[in-house]
């Protein structure tokens, strides 16, 4: 009989909750996992594509008229933006893709959000000429016609998803459900730190090359580790990539941004670890938006991609342990940081990354109040060209009205 | 322990037939009707239920029990409302058995002691979470020991030998083998692999093995009914009720599908 024991806790979040059918493949995947982990041919190979694919590492780049703006921080970005594709979910989807192949899977599905996931998952499936179905809601595919379009130029099919909310969470039903008829044949490639173990640990070690990188480039720019590393947290993967390697440096502030949406008032937000409760959804125990009988609540954010009830389960676990602390901004305020970083510094963030440049303003009032100063580095997750379109509907009434310059 | 449930299944050992376990979604249209459903299908030939409780991200679920569950939530099903009509249909149904089935998420929402006490106090003999594998569910296990509530775990296709050994070693009342890949919904032919591996279950099981997901047919549940210990039915029997508009004409349409389930297994079992 094997043991009784629940695999894959951060604390007590984490685990494997799922139908009976994918716990053997989970198994499986584990242990292909450790065995690639250990593996120099593995680390050799992706190392190879992360450099000529992707473009790695990339710049840490110190954002001196942003900086001048905020007067007591130093602002560094971590520019994932820059990654091939335009948002860090690559270095995930790469790393995967090798893991597939090693598993000798010939199919790969996903679901998608803002389509960042679907698009890099379905670019690296196209590397490797494997098959890519990629599950996305109806109401993301509305908002991400480009990212669709994207998609199925690499190959890939994309499926709308029209059950519950119509949006990531339902699209993770359905990757899921498609998984347990398929997992024989096929590789299901997560898009961020959750679900079922193994993967939220291999996703956050396949993300954490952003810290590690990261921390190697401040140590050279600045002779010093940062005061602080701030990053959007949608499910989590780009923040927890981020995090890690800074873990132990007990006086480096870890500091993660959820999507306020509408307000923490209302229930339009995404904002799990700073408004939500401990549930159990989508295979692991972390914080969740739910109503009082356990129902989920649907997540609202102007960003697709941090509209998700739920949250990596070793980030409820860094909340629970105080070693992380989780802010909130909302809709409004993420809209006036996505222009402010395009007319400051030449950039135009995604819309969940414009969520972590807008904490800065109130980062920066705290530090002055304090009489600091303080380094800061950011993970700008994405480039904004996937928003531009949504954007020029919201934002050019603002910007009649509006000077921030 | 698991009174019902094993009163049931001797009787149906001795009567050489197979056990006819319809599931259906609590609520679905609202809770009155399947508080009166439950009794007619009794007497059309159920030898026990699956009592669903309506969740919002049912991923182990097809389309039928997702737009069940839909409705039922739509209607305002709550957990604790399907819990209050299981004490109610108790009362008409004393004999038969009730086995809950939810995710996870809703009973932890109510506290797992809460849900458990709830559930033993009004009546029901077993509970199911498919998304909760024997790994994860030492807390609720331990709870029910105290209670006459008895845990029901999964197998599935792709269940190694260990887990088979792990599933019957550590689950009470019986083993819900999933009888196909995937999730649940009528299919029209059956995994192939079926008897395979219910051959490997029976060679090691040490209490009945019920199989679900995917039967629709009088004729596929004699066949599956040849390898087990009876039947699950449920979104073939949600099928069924959705084509009809009346609530008269869903319960009737109901009963007579379960009728013609039941005379199929019947058959099998005097034939063989
Ligand atoms: C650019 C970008 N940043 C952040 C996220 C949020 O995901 P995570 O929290 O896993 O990094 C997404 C998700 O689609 C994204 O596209």
């Amino acid at each position: 009989m094997s043991e009784l024991v629940s695999r894959g806790r951060f604390g007590r979040f984490g685990g494997r909750y799922v139908p009976e059918t994918l716990m053997p493949a989970l198994d499986e995947l584990e242990e292909a996992y450790e065995e690639a982990r250990s593996d120099p041919a593995y680390h050799e190979e992706l190392a190879y594509y992360l450099r000529e694919f992707v473009g790695r590492p990339t710049p840490l780049y110190l954002a001196e008229r942003l900086s001048d703006h905020l007067g007591v921080l130093r602002v560094y970005l971590k520019r994932e933006d820059l990654c091939h594709t335009g948002a860090h979910k690559i270095n995930n989807t790469l790393a995967q893709v090798l893991l597939a192949r090693r598993l000798g899977k010939t199919r790969i599905i996903a679901e998608t959000g803002a389509g960042q996931h679907g698009v890099a998952t379905a670019t690296a499936a196209a590397l490797f000429g494997l098959d890519c179905d990629v599950y996305m809601g109806e109401e993301d595919i509305g908002r991400q016609s480009l990212n669709v379009f994207r998609m199925r130029l690499l190959g890939a099919r994309v499926i709308p998803v029209t059950s519950g909310s119509k949006t990531l969470k339902d699209a993770t039903n359905e990757t899921l459900r498609d998984w347990t008829a398929s997992v024989r044949t096929t590789h299901y490639i997560i898009g961020s730190v959750v679900g079922p173990h193994p993967f939220p640990e291999m996703i956050r070690d396949c993300q954490s090359v952003i810290g590690r990188e990261a921390r190697e480039q401040i140590l050279g720019a600045e002779g010093r580790l940062p005061d602080a590393c701030v990053a959007c947290v949608g499910g989590g993967s780009n923040s927890i990539g981020l995090f890690h390697p800074f873990v132990d440096d007990e006086d480096v502030e870890l500091i993660g941004v959820e999507a306020g949406g509408r307000g923490l008032d209302t229930e339009e937000h995404g904002a799990s670890l700073t408004a939500g409760r401990v549930g159990v959804l989508h295979g692991c125990e972390t914080f969740l938006l739910y109503d009082d009988d356990g129902q989920i609540i649907p997540a609202h954010s102007v960003s697709a991609g941090l509209d998700y009830p739920g949250v990596g389960p070793e980030h409820s676990h860094l909340k629970d342990t105080g070693r992380a602390r989780y802010v909130t901004v909302e809709d409004h305020d993420a809209l006036k940081a996505f222009q402010q970083l395009s007319v400051l510094e030449g950039i135009i963030p995604a819309f969940e990354s414009a969520h972590a440049i807008s904490y800065l303003d109130r980062l920066a009032e705290e530090t002055r109040e304090a009489g600091e100063m303080k380094t800061v580095v950011l993970c700008l997750s994405g480039r904004g060209d996937k928003d531009v379109h949504q954007a020029e509907g919201l934002l050019t009434e603002m910007l009649d009205d509006e000077d921030v310059r | 322990m698991g009174g019902r449930l094993e009163a049931c299944f001797n009787r149906l050992r001795t009567e050489g037939r197979a056990g006819l376990f319809p599931f259906v979604t609590a609520g679905d249209p609202d809770l009155g009707f399947t508080r009166e459903l439950l009794p007619l299908m009794t007497e059309a030939g159920a030898d026990g239920f699956e009592i669903g409780v309506p969740f919002s991200d049912p991923l182990a679920d097809g389309p039928t029990i997702q737009r069940s569950s839909m409705r039922s939530l739509a209607g305002g099903t709550r957990l604790n409302g399907v819990l209050e009509m299981v004490g109610e249909v108790r009362a008409d149904i004393p004999d038969t058995p009730l086995v809950l089935m939810t995710y996870y998420n809703p009973i932890i929402a109510m506290g797992l002691a809460e849900f458990v006490r709830g559930a033993a106090q009004v009546g029901a003999d077993a509970v199911i979470v498919p998304d909760l594998p024997p790994e994860e569910a030492n807390a609720i296990v331990e709870i029910m020991h105290d209670y006459p509530l008895v845990p029901v775990f999964m197998l599935a296709p792709t269940s190694t030998q260990e887990r088979i050994e792990l599933v019957n070693d550590v689950g009470g009342g019986f083993i819900y083998y999933v009888g196909q890949m995937g999730v649940t919904g009528a299919r029209d032919a059956l995994d192939s692999d079926l008897g395979a591996t219910l051959t490997r279950i029976n060679r090691v099981k040490n209490r009945p093995v019920l199989v679900g997901f995917g039967i629709k047919t009088p004729e596929q549940a004699a066949e599956v009914a040849g390898h087990a210990d009876g039947v699950i039915v449920g979104s073939a029997l949600i099928d069924v009720m959705e084509a009809e508009a009346s609530r008269e004409d869903k319960m009737r349409a109901a009963c007579d599908y379960i009728a013609s389930l039941r005379e199929g297994l019947d058959r099998s079992k005097t034939v063989s």
